[in-house]
């Protein structure tokens, strides 16, 4: 089982099931590259500015890991990486789970994303608000560096720390994208997981994700926010169980 | 003793109070909060989300960042949100939340306090402001010195000759190094045919760098290759160059230079006759087929262009089977070792002799090995020429 993360955080979002779901599956989780602890060297503005790399990203540890064809847990827009990758390398995929995902975060004519181009505007200031709470010492703890656990504890928000340029980078790819033609091509199981209220990707959302992946099953979590599996960390792994063993996984 | 109720202090304290349910709903609010909003309590509690009286932008950014740190951390400090009033006004605040649990640990409620950050975040965008005009200037210089120094490339590339053509029965070779991407360096040389199967060749060294010695540079270039058409003669192009030089000394970008200027005669069975003269210059190298190195008396005659009416005397060689020239400028003989002194001619000609006899193409390789190992402290740009008749 491969966990990806989405917009805003680290791995550190799959803390809250992973134990529930390590009981019987080999779980994987990883930062993306200009998230969490991933290394500073290895980003690439180009690369990282549309998903189209991040997707290759989750194809590159496969191969190296020499995974077998593996459940993808992404969740919100890590859940467009795993149908970009699964689409390019379907035999690679044995399920997608997808976690309040958004195929499309822009309204456009009919289709309501939820959000317009000004909204994305500005969460790129408050990005660029909190920038002063960034700095340069912060890339040691975000590197883990064990032999100084005082910086550590220094910090009130140590979890999620990225660079503000990065993250500028990813929520331009994650908010500008579009990959609502992406979703009739997805051949793999697909389980769609959805909160009763998310401000991110509302359940419209839900539906139009679930009506255009043939074949996919969509739950709505008795839970709110965009984040299921930190506030309803038992639901989410239910839901996630229940699916594999119907699917006999 | 003056005594506050906690009531008051609640409602009407210098900052927003607000507590919320695990899922956002606003469950109690405070009077400072609602007058900054302009909302009617009974417009907010059990109906509104806090993340609803965001904007949309900070909204994200609170599902995304803030809601996720605070559920695995408990509490969350000074993130900075910009609030929605009623009216519309957008308010800068920072706000900072903590869990409240129950006795067994499980969380009950959120309680968040909003601070006006006006005047704060007035001054934060001012440094943002002045960061970002300090990154575009470093971009901007960034791109001014890579536009400056790809035309110093292509000056310098403009200065000396793309390749060397070789004289029939020779090897010939060339190198050169400069000592900074940003300035063009003042070392020329060239090889050229004359009539009879004559060839002409010279290597020079303008004093200074930049573009006042590249246009010098060009001068003393064009007035060798033209005064050489005339007559070949080493002493009479010489003193063509230093007329010329000297013609420019009264004005403020007047330079002189260093060269030495030379003639291939035809190719015999013993090789070639080379006739030579220098002025100024530091001597050239032979290294011969047997295996010997010596240096060449090529730097008799005055600085290029500093005295009227100079005369330069020519001396004469033969180059036979095996045998290498090499012209070089001072940037090789001048460059600073390890132990912070100056290369010198005596090493020069004793790692000239290690590595004779060599083609002209096999010392050139070797010399600009040599320069290589000097390492980034080269003062001065350098230039190499070598000329070797084939056995």
């Amino acid at each position: 089982m491969l966990l990806a993360h989405g917009f805003g955080c680290d791995q550190n979002m799959w803390r809250r099931i992973v134990p529930a779901l390590a009981v019987d599956h080999r779980v994987v989780s990883f930062d993306h590259v200009g998230s969490g602890r991933s290394d500073p060297a290895a980003w690439d503005a180009d690369r990282y500015a549309s998903l189209s790399g991040y997707a290759d990203d989750i194809l590159d540890l496969c191969r190296e890991l020499a995974l077998p064809p593996v459940t993808f847990v992404g969740h919100s827009v890590a859940a467009m990486m795993g149908v970009l990758a699964a689409n390019r390398e379907p035999e690679r995929f044995a399920a997608l789970v997808l976690v309040t995902p958004s195929p499309c975060y822009l309204d456009d004519g009919a289709y309501r994303g939820g959000f317009s181009r000004a909204d994305i505007d500005e969460l790129l200031e408050s990005l660029d608000s909190n920038y002063l709470g960034w700095s340069a010492t912060m890339a040691p703890v975000i590197m883990g560096n064990p032999d100084r656990p005082e910086l550590g504890e220094e910090l009130t928000n140590s979890f999620c720390r990225t660079d503000p340029a990065m993250a500028a980078v990813f929520a331009r790819a994650t908010f500008l994208s579009d990959n609502r033609a992406d979703l009739a091509r997805v051949s793999v199981p697909t389980l769609i997981l959805q909160c009763s209220h998310d401000a991110i990707a509302p359940p419209e959302v839900g539906s139009y994700v679930r009506e255009h992946i043939t074949g996919s099953r969509l739950v709505t979590l008795p839970a709110t926010g965009h984040c299921p599996q930190l506030s309803a960390p038992e639901a989410t792994a239910a839901a996630l169980r229940g699916f594999l063993e119907e699917a006999g996984r | 003793m003056l005594e506050d109720s906690t009531d008051d202090l609640y409602e009407d304290a210098p900052c927003g109070n607000v507590s919320t349910l695990l899922d956002g709903t606003v469950a109690r609010i405070n009077r400072t909060l609602l007058s900054w909003l302009g909302y009617g309590r009974d417009e907010v509690v059990g109906l509104r989300r806090f993340s609803d009286l965001l904007t949309v932008g900070g909204r994200i950014y609170y599902e995304t960042h803030y809601a996720p740190l605070l559920t695995m951390q408990g509490e969350v400090g000074g993130v900075a949100l910009d609030l929605r009033a009623k009216d519309g006004r957008r308010l800068p605040v920072l706000v900072s939340s903590t869990v409240k649990t129950g006795g067994d640990g499980r969380p009950l409620l959120i309680r968040t306090t909003v601070y006006d950050a006006r005047d704060r975040r007035a001054y934060e965008e001012e440094l943002l402001r002045a960061r970002r005009a300090a990154e575009a200037a470093e971009q901007a210089a960034h791109q001014d010195r890579q536009r400056l120094q790809k035309l110093v490339a292509s000056l310098q590339r403009s200065l000396l000759p793309r390749k060397l053509a070789a004289p029939p029965g020779m090897d010939v070779a060339a190198h050169y190094q400069a000592a900074s991407a940003d300035e063009v360096g003042g070392d020329f040389y060239d090889l050229f045919p004359l009539d009879g199967d004559r060839w002409g060749f010279f290597l020079g060294d303008v004093c200074g760098k930049g573009v006042e010695a590249a246009a010098v540079t060009a001068l003393a270039r064009y007035t060798l290759r033209a005064a050489a058409v005339y007559d070949p003669d080493p002493g009479e192009v010489l003193s063509n160059l230093n007329t010329v030089l000297y013609q420019e000394y009264l004005s403020g970008d007047h330079r002189s230079c260093t060269v030495v200027f030379g003639v291939l005669g035809p190719p015999t069975g013993e090789g070639r006759r080379v006739t030579v003269t220098g002025g100024g210059h530091p001597p050239a190298l032979l290294l011969t087929a047997a295996g010997a190195a010596d240096y060449v008396p090529t730097s008799g005659g005055p600085l290029v262009g500093m005295f009227a009416g100079l005369r330069f005397t020519a001396h004469t060689l033969m180059l036979r089977p095996g045998d290498t020239l090499i012209l070089y400028t001072d940037g090789l003989t001048d460059a600073r070792t390890d132990d912070a002194g100056r290369y010198g001619h005596e090493a020069l000609l004793e790692f000239a002799a290690s590595i004779a006899p060599a083609s002209a193409a096999a010392a050139v390789a070797a010399l600009a090995g040599l320069l290589g190992g000097f390492g980034a402290d080269l003062d001065d740009d350098a230039a190499i020429m070598a000329l070797g008749v084939t056995g």
